[in-house]
């Protein structure tokens, strides 16, 4: 395309089939303690 | 639902519902405006003809056309009803903060445990309560593997026995039950010592070293009792520590407050002292309190997360990059739309325990006496407090629907919102308002990686000319 280039992504809709399965890190365990981020959470599916 | 922002010289246009990521010209960013406000070709080419060639925009909004028939731009919100029937799930306990020490050997300003004691007496946890903790967790922890326990505090340092005989107790039971236990501990290093060091790099998945930045910094916010400073006596055992566990598996945490409002100046300095694996986090602090960030002080803020991300495109280059916890976005391995919608488990999957052990739905909340959940004899007691925090995600906030964020927040903070609200399903607006600018740094940083084709540590967005699904 000329006037617009994507960036790679994993499309969200498509994680709707195989997600959930719960085994991913708590988000405040991590480095946080106090803002919930999960946008950089691991998925355990993926490994 | 589309975002769509300028920064660092980008045009940048999120997808919310799909999480698709598009760098466009200016003519593709002026059309996708006014496609967004429901305009049609026509109406595009009537506003905009005065500007740019019309084949131009015909060409530019062709492109969107195709984006969005591929499923990523303009795409619908198709979830609410998925999210509705998992959280409706029964759910399973799977990660603990363990308030090893109500007790601390520093004095910091903004301690929200005021000096490790969360509005109550000095305590340490016996190895009993520790013991019976871990056994709920595997116990109503169902299918679920992967289990977590965070040793925090206070300072946990202070009860360091009973850290480790946990750990072997854990190690120990994760055979018979076949569940892996993944220890943390958070420190703030003033009784770091070799054998310490030596056992975390065996046992603990993740260290957090709790380090605010420059040293007039740190000094002010991080004082001992005594008022001295502690930043020359854990900066070299920080160092150490880290180098001795490969460089990897940490975290430099710090807290910013109104009184370093150019923290990204602080960020730098750890990168300077050889740290790679960075969080620096807003303080959250009572209106009232001098340090606290204030509404006025959000400008500023907005400008030095401008700054940092800047800084980092820039270190990249020059092969020193540095990882900052809320700029990391992994947009091709993320998680998925579940975890994204269903926040951050507290009272549900997350429970704190106290010393005592007493429950409640995570380390924000200890010592709210309303939302003592139960203890570690009498298993959780209050399921009405469990159902009320199982039902709250992004769809049960009024704020999040129309946020472009809420998939990389998934609702913030249910202790922020309660504290600054009165209530766990309304959003604390100041954290909100950092998190949607942190969000658009972490994209922008993934742009223009990928523009300038730099590699990133941790594998960054390449730009392809047509969309991933």
């Amino acid at each position: 395309m000329k006037h617009i280039k994507t960036l790679n992504t994993r499309t969200l809709q498509n994680t709707l089939k195989k997600g959930g399965c719960g085994e991913c890190q708590t988000s405040c365990q991590s480095a946080c303690k106090t803002s919930c981020t999960v946008g950089n959470q691991v998925c355990e599916n993926k490994k | 639902m589309i975002h769509q922002y300028r920064n660092n010289g980008y045009n940048i246009v999120l997808d919310v519902n799909s999480g698709s990521v598009h760098v466009v010209d200016e003519v593709s960013y002026e059309v996708i405006r006014l496609l967004d406000q429901g305009a049609d070709e026509g109406g595009i080419l009537a506003e905009l003809s005065g500007t740019w060639p019309e084949a131009e925009l015909k060409e530019a909004y062709r492109e969107c056309m195709q984006l969005k028939e591929a499923g990523v731009l303009f795409t619908d919100d198709v979830y609410e009803e998925a999210v509705l029937d998992f959280k409706a799930r029964p759910t399973v306990v799977k990660a603990l903060c363990l308030h090893i020490a109500h007790d601390c050997n520093l004095a910091c300003k903004y301690c929200f445990a005021e000096e490790g004691e969360y509005h109550g007496r000095r305590a340490l946890m016996s190895f009993e309560v520790g013991k019976l903790a871990l056994d709920y967790l595997i116990a109503h922890s169902g299918s679920r593997r992967n289990l977590e326990v965070d040793f925090f505090g206070g300072e946990p340092l202070m009860n360091w026995q009973v850290v480790k005989d946990l750990v072997a107790y854990g190690r120990e039971q994760e055979k018979k039950f076949d569940k892996n236990f993944r220890f943390t501990l958070t420190t703030n290093g003033v009784l770091l010592n070799d054998e310490i060091m030596e056992f975390c790099n065996r046992e603990m998945a993740n260290v957090v070293l709790s380090l605010d930045g420059r040293k007039e910094v740190h000094d002010r916010m991080r004082p001992f009792r005594s008022g001295q400073g502690s930043y020359d006596l854990v900066v070299p055992k920080f160092q150490k520590f880290v180098a001795s566990r490969g460089n990897s598996r940490y975290y430099v945490r710090g807290t910013f407050t109104h009184y370093n409002l150019d923290f990204a100046k602080d960020v730098l300095h750890y990168a300077d002292l050889g740290f790679t694996e960075l969080s620096m986090e807003p303080v959250v602090a009572p209106a009232d309190a001098d340090y606290a960030i204030r509404e006025e002080d959000l400008p500023r803020i907005m400008e030095e997360y401008d700054s940092l991300a800047g800084a980092m495109v820039e270190r990249e280059k020059q092969g020193k990059g540095f990882r900052f916890f809320h700029f990391m976005i992994d947009l091709t391995g993320g998680p998925c739309v579940y975890k994204r919608m269903s926040g951050c488990g507290s009272g549900t999957e997350y429970l704190a325990v106290t010393p005592w052990g007493d429950f409640y739905p995570c380390h924000q909340f200890v010592g709210e006496e309303k939302f003592l959940l139960g203890n570690v004899y009498d298993g959780i007691v209050r399921n009405d407090i469990v159902d009320e925090f199982k039902c709250c995600n992004v769809y049960t906030k009024p704020k999040c629907r129309d946020c472009f964020a809420r998939y990389y927040c998934s609702g913030g903070c249910a202790a922020n919102s309660y504290h600054f609200h009165g209530t766990i399903n309304d959003a604390y607006d100041i954290g909100c308002e950092l998190q949607r600018k942190r969000v658009e740094c972490a994209i922008m940083i993934k742009a223009a990686l990928a523009d300038q084709g730099i590699a990133e540590s941790d594998s960054a967005g390449n730009l392809e000319d047509l969309p991933h699904c």
